[in-house]
């Protein structure tokens, strides 16, 4: 009797010990990851693109990146044959985007329409992340659009400043799901000077653009900007496109169909003049290609 | 139940020492493993290369268990877009965050961990990417000295086994087998 508690009292300890040590080899790397907490990480890949369509995006090139985007809008489609559906005559714009840190990038560009110079800084002083951060980013934009064609009336005496015009807007855009991304932009345009008196030289927009991801590789986009002021009558309207992107290894083509003929926000916010119900539309595309500048970390290879 | 010292003793003994002497230098580990994979396709002037500084691997040297485990996002590219399309088209990092290999070592008799050398290894085990889990079986190495225990290793993954499509677009450049390389200095893990 003796014994057995004596042998009880010492064989107790041992198996609590084993299942202890049994359990834990099931699972090794729960010893070392304990420290489990969500980690703060930024959303990244809301837009396949920096450009929603017309309008930018949430979206950020990575630092060190280069992004050559070549532009076309064609003519109007209710042309008919006649101009291949607007396919015989094309606007365009060849533009450089640079990203400079995960949340600044700045841009240049030149378009036919207006023979137009324009630039831009754009700035996310609060970005989208997961495991504790902002449920949204909000993007600063602010550019500034050059005319240099000839002026119209050459025999009036004519200032340089009145080719400028500048735009500022604020995206608050969030990547709700893996597929679906959608961000409101407030916009003013301020047009230095204006063709006609009845025009406002601030018109203020509101952006409304969003992706939904149908395919690993391609997405649909809307793009539509709502103009609270500055509508004349027969003149212009809000701009409206819609597209799908289309990735390709390096490239991302982004096809689509818009009333907007201008690719800059100056041009495709006050100056949009198609109606979408008059079959007013064009097809164009924008060609996105990025080129890694800046050198990454080195890899190592040391071994 | 009444203990004499004669049975309290050797109870208590055991208590102490049993885990103790089960945790003498048994587990090793490294939360900054290295791993390397190499899916660039044959003549192809685009090198697909991705490096991970901070893989996680613990070993159990008593039952040869051995395992990693690596945050797919940790891949670092030299192009931020192949790293964008690892993450986003193949990979699905967001849904499948962790890549993880939970195995043993088959020949864990063969190695004195008390001796410094090289042993060449087996490995066997359950390897989880993209989702999918195969079970594999790699050459390694176990190399043991300075007080440190490497894990070493090169083995191939055929992408299909983890239903990690590659489109015919990207054919030229992007292997259908990556070849991937291991290396962890595990150090003693104190509890």
């Amino acid at each position: 009797m003796q014994f057995r508690q004596h042998l009880l009292a010492s064989i107790l300890p041992l198996a609590i010990t084993a299942s202890a040590s049994a359990q834990q080899t099931d699972d090794l790397l729960s010893l070392v990851e304990k420290d489990a907490e969500p980690k703060k990480e930024f959303v990244k890949s809301a837009f396949k693109s920096s450009r929603v369509i017309n309008g930018h995006s949430m979206e950020f090139l990575s630092p060190g990146v280069m992004d050559f985007r070549i532009l076309h809008r064609f003519g109007l489609v209710n042309q008919g044959y006649s101009n291949f559906f607007g396919l015989d005559v094309a606007s365009m714009r060849m533009g450089f985007d640079f990203g400079i840190t995960r949340n600044l990038m700045l841009g240049i560009g030149r378009s036919t329409y207006r023979k137009e110079v324009d630039g831009f800084v754009k700035y996310a002083p609060i970005q989208q992340s997961t495991g504790g951060g902002s449920p949204v980013t909000v993007a600063l934009v602010a550019g500034m659009t050059v005319n240099t064609a000839p002026w119209a009336n050459p025999s009036v005496r004519n200032y340089f400043s009145s080719r400028l015009a500048y735009y500022y807007q604020a995206i608050v855009g969030r990547k709700f799901t893996e597929a679906f991304t959608l961000q409101v932009a407030p916009t003013l345009v301020h047009n230095n000077l204006v063709p006609l008196v009845s025009q406002p030289n601030d018109v203020v927009a509101l952006g409304i653009g969003g992706r939904y991801k149908v395919a690993k590789r391609i997405a649909l986009n809307w793009d539509y900007h709502h103009l609270f002021n500055g509508i004349v009558a027969g003149q212009n309207t809000h701009p409206l496109s819609l597209g799908m992107d289309i990735e390709t290894g390096g490239h991302v083509f982004q096809l689509h169909v818009s009333n907007a003929v201008g690719m800059n926000e100056r041009a495709f916010v006050t100056e949009t003049s198609g109606t979408w119900t008059n079959g007013d539309i064009r097809c164009g595309f924008n060609l996105s290609r990025v080129f890694q500048l800046g050198k990454r970390k080195p890899a190592d290879k040391s071994w | 139940m009444i203990m004499d010292m004669r049975t309290l003793i050797p109870s208590l003994l055991s208590l102490i020492l049993l885990p103790a002497l089960a945790d003498a230098q048994d587990r090793w580990f490294t939360k900054s493993g290295r791993i390397r994979f190499d899916a660039t396709a044959k003549g192809s002037p685009e090198e697909v290369v991705g490096n991970h500084p901070a893989i996680v691997c613990v070993l159990d040297t008593k039952t040869g268990a051995l395992q990693f485990s690596a945050l797919v996002k940790g891949f670092q590219f030299k192009a931020a877009l192949m790293e964008e399309h690892f993450n986003e088209n193949y990979m699905e990092s967001t849904k499948f965050p962790k890549a993880e290999f939970r195995g043993t070592v088959l020949d864990n008799a063969s190695v004195n961990y008390g001796k410094d050398g090289t042993y060449p290894v087996r490995v066997k085990g359950n390897l989880t990417i993209h989702g999918v889990t195969r079970e594999v079986t790699a050459d390694g190495q176990l190399v043991v000295g300075g007080g440190k225990v490497a894990a070493r290793s090169t083995f191939k993954v055929p992408l299909a086994d983890h239903a990690v499509k590659v489109p015919k677009i990207v054919a030229d450049k992007l292997a259908t087998v990556a070849k991937v390389s291991v290396d962890c200095s595990l150090e003693p893990l104190k509890q």
